[in-house]
């Protein structure tokens, strides 16, 4: 964990986080009365596939929620490309380049497959070149396109899960946040998301990838923080962490 | 017989038009609008009040109504009820009985008690089928207007993007706000689109029947009618809801006298409570 300390100015900050596209500094968090998340620091360099592990309840979707605005954090910062976006509410954080696909999909159930995706779209930015990002979301996932007048309530939940990428692609982002995406999957979809991931990434997009599942995890991810009852326990290049350390991390042994 | 059935659905047209702002926003901000009677009858004497002052045909004054119904509408929902809206379903619920009260009173105040109509030309004319059958003009007017409202609300809700945002926000909200959607705009602009055809249903009602400050509330049971019988967020479930209940209405009267016009409507809505809870056309 890096420290920060208390004295600098907001300038300073912002100075520092500009190298970055994402910088997340000392937040806290509660989950109702819960304090979920402690005093965390998180550096996406961009544009890379940066992964956060730990098991249920630690905290890793209270952050997710901060990061994209769907929850206030109670004290720190959040940097996105330099600028501070603590406390935005998420469509000004969308609208800036900065999207999460949400745990269990949350697609627009009643709406077709083409029209979830064209919601993806919303803001001005991503508007302009909503033809050209549906292609190449329908590149990515031929299925898509072959049901694209479905109703996606319809679809399987590895369906869903797609749908829920694309419309993430749909608004342009920089960076993509994906909160347990393989969660409830078969092992052959969750093999074919990632490699989906993995183009997306290879595009240019930085990519933040939230999991319980250590060894995809790491093996997809340059960078890796480990998280435990609300704190990084671990974090480091991906490559270079040993399994004994990563496993006393995730279980706090 | 003919002739009650003829009346029945040229009134459920109306009945559709009367519920389906309404059932949007039951729909769309999940929030019960006990105010939605007042929001109608406002725009009866808002009407009235246009067309006094500008002389114009009442149909004409929609083009004025309609733009100053929407904007309360988006008014009200911005700095009322959205403050309360995240406290769970009971404040909003209390914002709009308070502001029926208030309406109701206000137009109490400005207008009296006294029984009001729209005068125009329409209201006598009628079409003869056959010389047992003929049908007013206006009940016609009522009918096409209705239905060419709620068509134009169907288009607006598929095919535009901000028709397709407040589709998504009712959808699921989480989701629509991680698309870039500003739900609390929405549901002001939603609010605005159901006060539109509140206004539209004003006028017609204010050309059709006498109205008073009070005969909101018969306006808003019928609402909540057309809502059961159709099914909640299901736009096109409002047309037909609005057909059943009037045709139950104007067959009852023609069975068992006007005396139980209303109550055969009542029946309907409790007939489709217990079979059938979630409506005729519910997603």
């Amino acid at each position: 964990m890096s420290s920060t300390p208390v004295t600098d100015t907001a300038a300073d900050a912002a100075e520092r986080a500009g190298s970055s596209i994402l910088r997340v500094e000392n937040v806290s968090a509660n989950y109702g009365d819960f304090r979920a998340v402690q005093n965390i620091s998180v550096d996406v360099p961009g544009p890379e596939i940066v992964s956060i592990i730990g098991s249920n309840g630690a905290g890793k979707s209270t952050l997710m929620d901060c990061i994209a605005g769907l929850h206030k954090p109670v004290s720190g910062k959040i940097f996105f490309k330099g600028e501070d976006i603590t406390g935005m509410d998420p469509h000004h954080i969308v609208a800036r380049g900065l999207t999460l696909v949400p745990q269990g999909s949350h697609c627009f159930v009643r709406m077709s497959v083409e029209e979830n995706l064209i919601m993806g779209s919303y803001t001005k930015r991503a508007r302009r070149k909503s033809k050209n990002t549906l292609e190449f979301v329908y590149t990515l996932f031929p299925d898509l396109k072959e049901k694209r007048r479905f109703l996606s309530g319809s679809m399987s939940g590895g369906q869903r899960q797609m749908i829920a990428i694309g419309r993430a692609l749909m608004s342009d982002p920089e960076l993509i946040l994906f909160d347990e995406i393989s969660l409830g999957l078969a092992p052959t979809i969750i093999k074919d998301i990632y490699a989906r991931i993995r183009e997306i990434n290879q595009s240019g997009m930085s990519i933040v990838l939230v999991e319980q599942d250590v060894k995809r995890s790491l093996k997809t991810s340059a960078h890796c923080y480990i998280m435990l009852k609300g704190t990084v326990v671990l974090s480091g290049r991906s490559n270079t962490l040993t399994d004994e350390a990563i496993k006393k991390a995730y279980f706090g042994i | 017989m003919g002739q009650a059935i003829f009346n029945g659905i040229l009134l459920g047209g109306l009945y559709a038009l009367v519920g389906v702002g309404m059932n949007v926003i039951f729909g769309i901000v999940k929030l019960t609008n006990l105010a939605h009677g007042d929001f109608i009858i406002l725009a009866s004497y808002l009407g009235l009040s246009v067309c006094t002052a500008l002389g114009i045909p009442p149909l004409l004054s929609l083009v004025i109504v309609i733009p100053i119904m929407f904007f309360i509408g988006f008014l009200l929902q911005s700095a009322l009820v959205n403050r309360v809206i995240s406290r769970g379903p009971e404040p909003p619920l209390l914002v709009m009985f308070g502001l029926s009260i208030i309406i109701q009173n206000l137009l109490l105040s400005f207008f009296s008690s006294d029984a009001q109509h729209m005068r125009s030309s329409l209201e006598t004319a009628s079409i003869t089928i056959t010389d047992k059958t003929a049908i007013p003009i206006m009940y016609l007017i009522d009918f096409a207007i209705g239905i060419v409202v709620i068509y134009l609300l169907n288009l607006f809700l598929r095919r535009t993007y901000v028709g397709q945002s407040i589709r998504a926000t009712s959808d699921d909200t989480m989701a629509a706000q991680l698309m870039g959607i500003n739900v609390k705009t929405t549901y002001g602009i939603a609010m605005g689109v159901a006060m539109a055809t509140a206004a539209v249903a004003g006028v017609l009602i204010g050309m059709s029947y006498n109205f008073y400050p009070t005969t909101s509330s018969q306006y808003l049971i019928i609402s909540f009618g057309v809502v059961v019988i159709g099914g909640m967020g299901s736009i096109r479930g409002t047309l037909f809801a609005g057909i059943i209940f009037g045709l139950a209405q104007l067959l009852g009267a023609y069975y068992f006298g006007t005396s139980v016009q209303m109550l055969c409507g009542y029946l309907v809505i409790l007939v489709m409570l217990v079979v059938r809870p979630q409506g005729l056309f519910a997603k």
